[in-house]
């Protein structure tokens, strides 16, 4: 008999060249995609996202043009437990969350998983640009895309070997031109379709909005420096993220950033562009693909967001607690964001980013 | 790979003589009904003896059915129809909480301009109490309309009781009977009921076609305007094809109905009662009696009704869960929730409807599979290892 798998579909090109790649291999496939959140209140008609209305239309579409079955599954109250509702959390405490790891830790990765027992599939296939290699111990590792431009590895780094053998990325190793290739002799539907952007439940101009109708009220306060000397008058702390230049209204001699955010203050701490600069950043729940740290210190490429070139970095592990010391000083370390480690293209593992340090 | 249809409250497989009666209409019956030329005449006369016909299975009038594109379409009329026409006598509708999406968004979208809406409780069987309905009505009341009987659930109302409570009230009486037509024998003449809503295809016709019986004398304001089609109070061409077949299927029902009924009325018990026989902590939702002959609707508890459903389609079994929402997932069925069902056990029910054409040997089929997946699902179930810690 086949041997079955679930295609995790958010009706983009990238996911659904995926399944078409799982049918070639000879599984069969089941389209499944995640319905995760009422999006009738935030997308009105707004597409390119991962799972607005309009995008399971195409998921399925697809589905119907390989022949495979596509079922929506409904997530909604996994996704507020495990996303929204500490998404709004780490806002109230003054950090700026990466909601889209969570999702893929929590729904696509486990929730997903739970799903492929219930239907009788050996695991789940995903559109992510990543790859998956089997190691000598026979461990599975995790690596980052050869397509620098499209390498969501960042995303994934909570993800461990256990997980990893039962998760496949069938275009993780391929440039993007070569999936939309495939998808255009496939005659998939959505082969010229563009990528998806914004996080999926709020768009960029209505992250306040969102919160609030979350319960997060806005509540002016002061910009401070790092002396604690005030500067101005702040439209509520949710309105801004560390290393933030525009939109500030502050006038002064030298461009200024937000430095810090203190939640509990109510404080924004603004400083010049080098006073954003740190030379290292603590970060705890850390995970590790391999299920530990290679050792108690090691030497490692430390990235602190996703757009992040990386930066070589001396680490120290202890007690779920990651300390990192960057070889050259950082800009826009962010509480909230991930810190996640590479030797070279594998991804070790990484965690939350509580501070940074200087 | 087999297959077995438990899915007759969501739509029924086409009888093959409805397929024969209406193969002309799809070639040389193509004239317009409303034409007076030979190619109009002989299309026009189809839809009136469809029209006889259906008026025979329920004993009405002829002129007493409004032709609609389905029964959605119809529950708008009647609702609109009097609400559009009456409104000015008072601006209140008294309806359930079970009530069909076409019943309850109808009198949503009528709560917003301006109409009062009362949604009668259920109690915990799933049955409507005619006092409830008494103690909802006011002295601007214009409509009161409450289900025959429950698509989820089965459950049969006491529509005449009701009726006689609207009539006694001066208060017009609409019923939804898409899912009663067919399964309870249902005589117009004996009704205390001013209009009723039925479908073709969920009595082996086709879809896109429905139907209203107004009692002659009741007055409606159309919802769709147009040509003088169904005396005024429905324009556009007729669905010539779909009304043909509607005819033919419930002449095929007036004569066929009893022994269909005893048949799937067996064929139900037998399923129902093995499945309760075979496997534990099973909860029968909806009243036990007072229920549709085809119809079962059972919580799995421990199981999610999505993963159960999924699993049985994977092996050729149709039937259904909840309610599914604009993207096609499932969610808690409102109508259990009104009943006051524990939402877990709402999350984890299945429905299953029988109808014409179900054997001995599939319902074999199908309680094997029940089983089987049941037990799959429960042994890795989270919520079956939580309950056992706390006991």
């Amino acid at each position: 008999m086949k041997k079955r798998i679930l295609a995790a579909m958010s009706g983009g090109v990238d996911s659904s060249v995926a399944a078409l790649l799982m049918q070639r291999e000879g599984y069969e496939v089941i389209g499944i995609s995640m319905d995760l959140y009422d999006f009738s209140v935030v997308t009105k008609g707004r597409s390119g996202t991962c799972c607005s209305l309009d995008d399971l239309y195409d998921a399925r579409r697809v589905c119907d043009q390989l022949g495979i079955p596509y079922y929506v599954l409904n997530l909604r109250e996994e996704f507020r437990k495990e996303v929204i509702d500490p998404f709004v959390q780490e806002y109230s405490s003054g950090r700026t969350p990466n909601p889209c790891i969570l999702c893929n830790e929590h729904l696509k990765f486990r929730a997903l998983l739970r799903k492929a027992d219930e239907l009788g599939a050996e695991g789940v296939g995903t559109g992510h640009y990543a790859v998956i290699r089997r190691g000598e111990t026979g461990r599975c590792r995790l690596f980052a895309s050869p397509d620098a431009s499209k390498d969501q590895s960042y995303f994934l780094f909570s993800l461990d070997a256990q997980r990893l053998e039962r998760i496949r990325f069938p275009v993780g190793g391929m440039p993007k031109t070569e999936v939309r290739r495939i998808a255009g002799e496939a005659g998939l539907p959505v082969f010229e379709k563009k990528e998806s952007q914004d996080v999926c439940f709020v768009t960029d101009d209505s992250y306040t909005q969102f919160l609030s109708r979350k319960g997060l009220k806005e509540q002016e306060g002061h910009f401070v420096d790092k002396k604690g000397a005030v500067l101005g008058a702040h439209r509520g702390i949710l309105r801004y993220t560390v290393g933030q230049r525009k939109g500030l209204g502050i006038a002064a001699k030298e461009p200024l950033y937000v430095v810090a955010i203190d939640a509990e203050k109510n404080e924004v701490i603004l400083g010049t562009e080098d006073e954003t600069l740190a030379a290292g950043a603590i970060a705890r729940n850390a995970t590790f693909v391999a299920g530990a740290p290679p050792a108690a210190e090691f030497r490692a490429t430390a990235k602190v967001r996703y757009r992040h070139a990386g930066v070589t970095a001396t680490v120290r592990c202890e007690g779920g607690k990651i300390q990192v010391r960057f070889d050259a000083p950082q800009k826009s370390v962010t509480p909230g964001q991930a810190l996640v480690l590479y030797d070279g293209d594998e991804v070790l593992g990484g965690g939350w980013i509580e501070c940074a340090s200087v | 790979m087999k297959t077995v249809y438990m899915d007759h409250n969501a739509t029924t497989p086409v009888h093959p003589e409805v397929g024969k009666a209406v193969a002309p209409y799809l070639a040389e019956m193509f004239g317009n009904p409303s034409s007076i030329h030979w190619a109009g005449r002989g299309v026009r006369k189809a839809i009136e003896d469809a029209r006889q016909e259906i008026a025979a299975f329920f004993g009405c009038q002829p002129l007493e059915i409004v032709f609609t594109s389905s029964g959605t379409e119809s529950d708008n009329l009647a609702i609109k129809g009097v609400a559009y026409r009456k409104g000015n006598e008072g601006k209140h509708i008294v309806t359930s909480a079970v009530e069909h999406p076409a019943i309850i968004n109808t009198c949503k979208f009528l709560e917003s301009k301006g109409f009062r809406v009362t949604y009668a409780p259920v109690n915990r069987q799933g049955i409507v109490e005619p006092d409830s309905v008494r103690r909802a009505l006011t002295k601007d009341t214009v409509l009161v309309s409450i289900m025959h009987a429950n698509n989820e659930t089965g459950c049969v109302m006491p529509i005449a009781e009701i009726g006689r409570i609207a009539r006694e009230a001066g208060v017009l009486m609409h019923t939804d009977a898409v899912q009663a037509t067919g399964k309870i024998p249902i005589d117009w003449k004996e009704l205390p009921i001013d209009l009723l809503t039925f479908s073709g295809h969920k009595v082996n016709g086709l879809k896109g076609a429905g139907g209203l019986i107004a009692r002659k004398g009741t007055e409606l304001e159309a919802v769709i305007h147009g040509g003088h089609q169904e005396r005024g109070r429905r324009g556009g061409t007729e669905n010539v094809v779909g009304i043909v077949a509607m005819g033919k299927a419930f002449s095929l029902l007036k004569n066929g109905m009893a022994e269909e009924v005893r048949q799937t009325r067996r064929l139900r018990d037998k399923f129902e009662k093995a499945l309760f026989a075979g496997i534990p902590d099973l909860v029968l939702n909806g009243h036990p009696v007072e229920r549709l002959p085809n119809t079962v609707n059972i919580s799995f508890r421990y199981v999610e009704g999505e993963a159960l459903l999924l699993n049985l389609d994977m092996l050729g079994i149709a039937c259904s869960s909840g309610s599914a929402c604009t993207s096609g997932s499932l969610e808690a069925s409102p109508i259990l929730m009104a009943m006051g069902a524990d939402p877990v056990d709402a999350q984890g029910a299945l429905r299953f409807s029988l109808g014409r054409g179900n054997t001995d040997e599939e319902i074999d089929y199908a309680v094997e599979a029940v089983r089987v997946v049941v037990e799959k699902l429960r042994a890795m179930s989270p919520l079956i290892k939580r309950e056992a810690k706390a006991r």
